[in-house]
C-alpha cells in the first residue's frame, strides 16, 4: 500500500528533493518529527489542560499564542528574511494538526494568521507592505484576519457589497463583513470590496486595513457553538480611510486573491479538523478499554469496534488526503481539487469522529466532564467556514470535469 | 567561561509499553519509539541556561550509540547546544555497552575538548543505573555534585544543591566538576521550529571509542530479562486481629 503511494507521489517528484513518501510520520525526513514532536509536547502540556477552560470561559488563549510565536508557529510558511520560519505546507499541516489536538480555538486562530492574514500579504505585497504588515505578525503578539464574507454573502462570495472608492490620497471604505474569525485581537484585517461594481467579481479588491481604525467598528462577538475562545465578530466600516499603498495587488484582483488564498487556507482547516478528529479517537479509545460492560471492557465488543475501524479509516484518509495537498503545494503543483478533496474529507470525519465519541462514551460523552462533547461542538463549524462542505463539491465536481475534459 | 560538555542517551520513549523479548535477552526495541532520555533533556537545558547566562562559552552534546544518536543529538543542537559529538558504537557492542564504557568515552572527551563542566542526566530510565556521573568524576578525579536540583555560579566554582533522602544538601565544588541533573533542576525549553531548522547547519562530529582509546568488552554480562511477575489479587480481612494474625503468617512481621 505503501509503496503505491509512493510510486503516485514520484509521479508527480521528478525534481523533489521532499519526502519520498508522505504515507507516514516515521517515513517522513527528521526535520517534519523534530516539529511533530514540539508541537505534540506544547499541546499536551500547554492547550490539552486549559482547552476546557478557554471554552468555558470564551477566553481568547493570548499566553499560549505567543508561546507558539515563540515556537514560529504563526508564521510557519513565513520567509526567514521576514520573521517566519521559513518551512512548507506539509510542516504547517503537521504543526497544526497537533495543536489543534490540544485546543481548537488555538488552532483556527493559528490558522487563519498562517494561511487566511499572511498568504495574501506574503504573496501579493509589496516590500513595504511586508515590513508593516508581515513582520510583525510572526511572532505571535499580533494576529491579523480576513474579511471576505458578508450579511448577504458567504458562499456567493462573487458578490461583496462593501465599497471601496478612491478620494484623493485614500480609499474609503464602507460596508459590513461579518464572521470575521480574530476579529477582535486582530491589529489588521484583509479585507475584499468592490472598486468596480460593473465588472462584477473582476471588480473586487483586497485592501490591508490596520486595526483599530477610525471608520470601523466592531459588532459584538458572536456566541458560538464551538471555538469559543476564538473571537468571531463584524467589522462594520463607515467611511472608513485607508492609505492609497494599502490595496494588495491591483485593482480588481481581489476575487483571485480570496481564492487562491482560500485553497492554501483549506489546507490549514483540514488539518485543524485532523486535529480533532484525532482527539475524539483518542478519547474514544481510552474511554472504551475502561469501561466495562456485559464482564469486559467494551473495546472488546463487535459493535464498538465496528464504530473504531470506521473512525481510524476516516481520520486516516483524510490525513493522507491533507498531506497530499500539501505536498502538492510544496512542490507547486495544481492543488485546487486536492485541497477542496482534503477540507471535505477532514471536516466530514471531525463531525462523524466527534460524533461516534459521544456515542462510545454514552452518558459520560454527553456531559463537560469529559472533552467528548468539546470535540463535537468543535468539529461542527469546520463544515462550514473557508468554503462549506457543499462549495468543496462544487470546486471538486468543477475540476474533476475539467481533467476529464468533458 | 567554561566549557559545558553534555552527556545524552537515546533510550526507548518513556511513554511506550515495553514488551519483553520472548528470547529473554532483553527489551523489544525495533520499530519501537525512542526520544532523548528526560534526564538528559534536564541537563542539555542547564547547559545552555549556562550559556544564555554567560556562564559558560559553549556547549557540546555527546552521545554514544548507534547511527541513530545523530537524532537525539541534533535534538540537543536544536535545543541550543552548539555542536556534537556522536560516538559510533552499533551492534553487539552497543547491547553490551554499560555506564563504566560510556563514562571512560566522555571522561576522554572531557579532557580532549578541555571542558570545565560535564553535566548527564542523573540515570537513564531503560537501565536506571545511576552511575555514569560517579564514574566520570571518578576517572578524572573531579569533584561530583549528583541529583542536582540547582546549580549556581560562586567564586571561583559551582554551589550544588543535591535532592537527598534526608531533604536537600548544599555543597561547593570547585571547577572542573561533574554534574548529575535531577528532575527539579530545571523545565526543558520546546525546540522551537526555527532552532530545529539551524540545527541542521550545526557541526556533528563522528568518532569511534577505539578512536578514544576505550576497550568495550563487556564486564557484565545479562543473564535473562523477564517481566516482573503479574500481581497478584489481594484479599479482604473482617477486622485487625485477622489482619495482624496474617501478616505474623506470612512472616512479614
Amino acid at each position: 500500500m505503501l509503496s503505491i503511494l509512493c510510486r503516485r507521489a514520484n509521479k508527480f517528484a521528478t525534481t523533489s528533493r521532499h519526502a519520498r513518501c508522505i504515507a507516514s510520520l516515521s517515513a517522513l525526513p527528521e526535520t517534519y518529527q523534530m516539529l511533530y514532536k514540539t508541537c505534540r509536547d506544547f499541546a499536551e502540556q500547554e492547550l490539552k489542560p486549559n482547552a476546557a477552560n478557554f471554552d468555558r470561559n470564551h477566553l481568547y488563549p493570548g499566553d499560549a499564542i505567543k508561546k507558539m510565536g515563540e515556537l514560529g508557529l504563526m508564521a510557519i510558511a513565513t520567509s526567514e528574511e521576514l520573521g517566519g520560519t521559513g518551512l512548507d505546507y506539509l510542516a504547517y499541516a503537521i504543526a497544526l494538526e497537533e495543536i489543534s489536538r490540544g485546543c481548537a480555538s488555538a488552532g483556527v486562530i493559528m490558522s487563519v494568521n498562517n494561511s487566511l492574514y499572511l498568504g495574501p500579504v506574503n504573496h501579493w505585497g509589496n516590500e513595504k507592505q511586508k515590513k508593516e504588515f508581515v513582520t510583525p505578525f510572526c511572532t505571535g503578539d499580533q494576529v491579523g484576519c480576513f474579511a471576505l464574507s458578508e450579511p448577504g454573502n458567504g458562499s456567493d462570495a462573487g458578490a461583496a457589497s462593501t465599497t471601496a472608492k478612491i478620494n484623493g490620497d485614500k480609499w474609503v471604505l464602507n460596508g459590513t463583513k461579518c464572521w470575521i474569525t480574530n476579529g477582535y485581537e486582530s491589529k489588521a484585517s484583509v479585507v475584499f470590496a468592490t472598486t468596480d461594481k460593473n465588472l462584477k467579481h473582476k471588480g473586487i479588491s483586497a485592501f490591508i486595513v490596520p486595526k483599530p481604525i477610525s471608520g470601523l467598528e466592531l459588532g459584538k462577538k458572536e456566541d458560538k457553538l464551538g471555538i469559543r475562545a476564538s473571537s468571531t465578530c463584524s467589522l462594520i466600516f463607515e467611511d472608513c480611510e485607508i492609505p492609497k499603498e494599502n490595496i494588495l495587488g491591483e485593482p480588481g484582483l481581489g476575487f483571485k486573491i480570496a481564492m487562491m488564498t482560500l485553497d492554501a487556507g483549506r489546507i490549514g482547516i483540514a488539518s485543524q479538523a485532523l486535529g480533532i478528529a484525532q482527539a475524539s479517537l483518542d478519547v474514544a479509545v481510552e474511554y472504551a478499554s475502561k469501561r466495562m460492560a456485559f464482564g469486559k471492557p467494551i473495546m472488546k465488543l463487535q459493535a464498538i469496534q465496528n464504530k473504531l475501524a470506521d473512525m481510524a479509516v476516516q481520520l486516516e484518509s483524510a490525513r493522507l488526503l491533507t498531506w497530499r495537498a500539501a505536498w502538492l503545494k510544496d512542490n507547486k503543483k495544481p492543488f485546487t481539487k486536492e485541497a477542496a478533496m482534503a477540507k471535505l474529507a477532514a471536516s466530514e470525519a471531525a463531525t462523524f469522529l466527534s460524533h461516534q465519541c459521544i456515542q462510545i462514551l454514552g452518558g459520560m460523552g454527553y456531559v463537560s466532564d469529559m472533552p467528548a462533547e468539546r470535540h463535537y461542538r468543535d468539529a461542527r463549524i469546520t463544515e462550514i467556514y473557508e468554503g462549506t462542505s457543499e462549495i468543496q463539491r462544487l470546486v471538486i465536481a468543477g475540476q474533476l470535469i475539467k481533467e476529464y475534459g468533458v | 567561561m567554561s566549557r559545558v560538555l553534555v552527556g545524552v542517551k537515546r533510550v526507548i520513549d518513556y511513554a511506550v509499553k515495553i514488551r519483553v523479548k520472548p528470547d529473554k535477552t532483553g527489551v523489544v526495541t525495533d520499530g519501537v519509539k525512542h526520544s532523548m532520555n528526560p534526564f538528559d533533556e534536564i541537563a542539555v537545558e542547564e547547559a545552555v541556561r549556562m550559556k544564555e547566562k554567560k556562564l559558560a562559552s559553549e556547549v557540546i552534546a555527546v552521545s554514544c550509540g548507534p547511527a541513530q544518536a545523530q537524532e537525539t543529538l541534533r535534538t540537543a543542537l536544536a535545543m541550543g547546544a552548539d555542536r556534537a559529538i556522536h560516538v559510533e558504537v552499533a551492534g553487539a557492542e552497543y547491547e553490551t555497552m554499560q555506564p563504566l564504557h560510556v563514562a571512560k568515552i566522555l571522561a576522554k572527551l572531557s579532557q580532549d575538548e578541555k571542558a570545565d563542566i560535564v553535566i548527564v542526566g542523573k540515570q537513564a530510565i531503560d537501565d536506571d543505573s545511576n552511575q555514569t556521573a560517579q564514574m566520570i568524576a571518578a576517572l578524572l578525579d573531579w569533584p561530583q555534585g549528583t541529583f542536582a536540583s540547582k546549580v549556581e555560579k560562586s567564586d571561583a566554582g559551582l554551589t550544588i544543591t543535591r535532592e537527598i533522602d534526608g531533604g536537600l544538601e548544599v555543597i561547593k565544588t570547585k571547577l572542573p566538576a561533574v554534574i548529575s541533573a535531577d528532575l527539579r533542576l530545571n523545565e526543558p525549553r520546546y525546540a522551537t521550529l526555527p532552532n530545529i531548522m539551524k540545527a541542521k547547519k550545526k557541526p556533528m562530529k563522528k568518532v569511534s571509542a577505539k578512536d578514544l582509546g576505550v576497550d568495550l568488552s563487556p564486564r557484565i554480562k545479562v543473564v535473562s530479562v523477564v517481566d516482573p511477575p503479574v500481581r497478584q489479587a489481594g484479599s479482604v480481612v473482617p477486622d485487625v486481629d485477622t489482619l495482624v494474625a496474617k501478616l505474623k503468617e506470612g512472616g512479614h512481621v
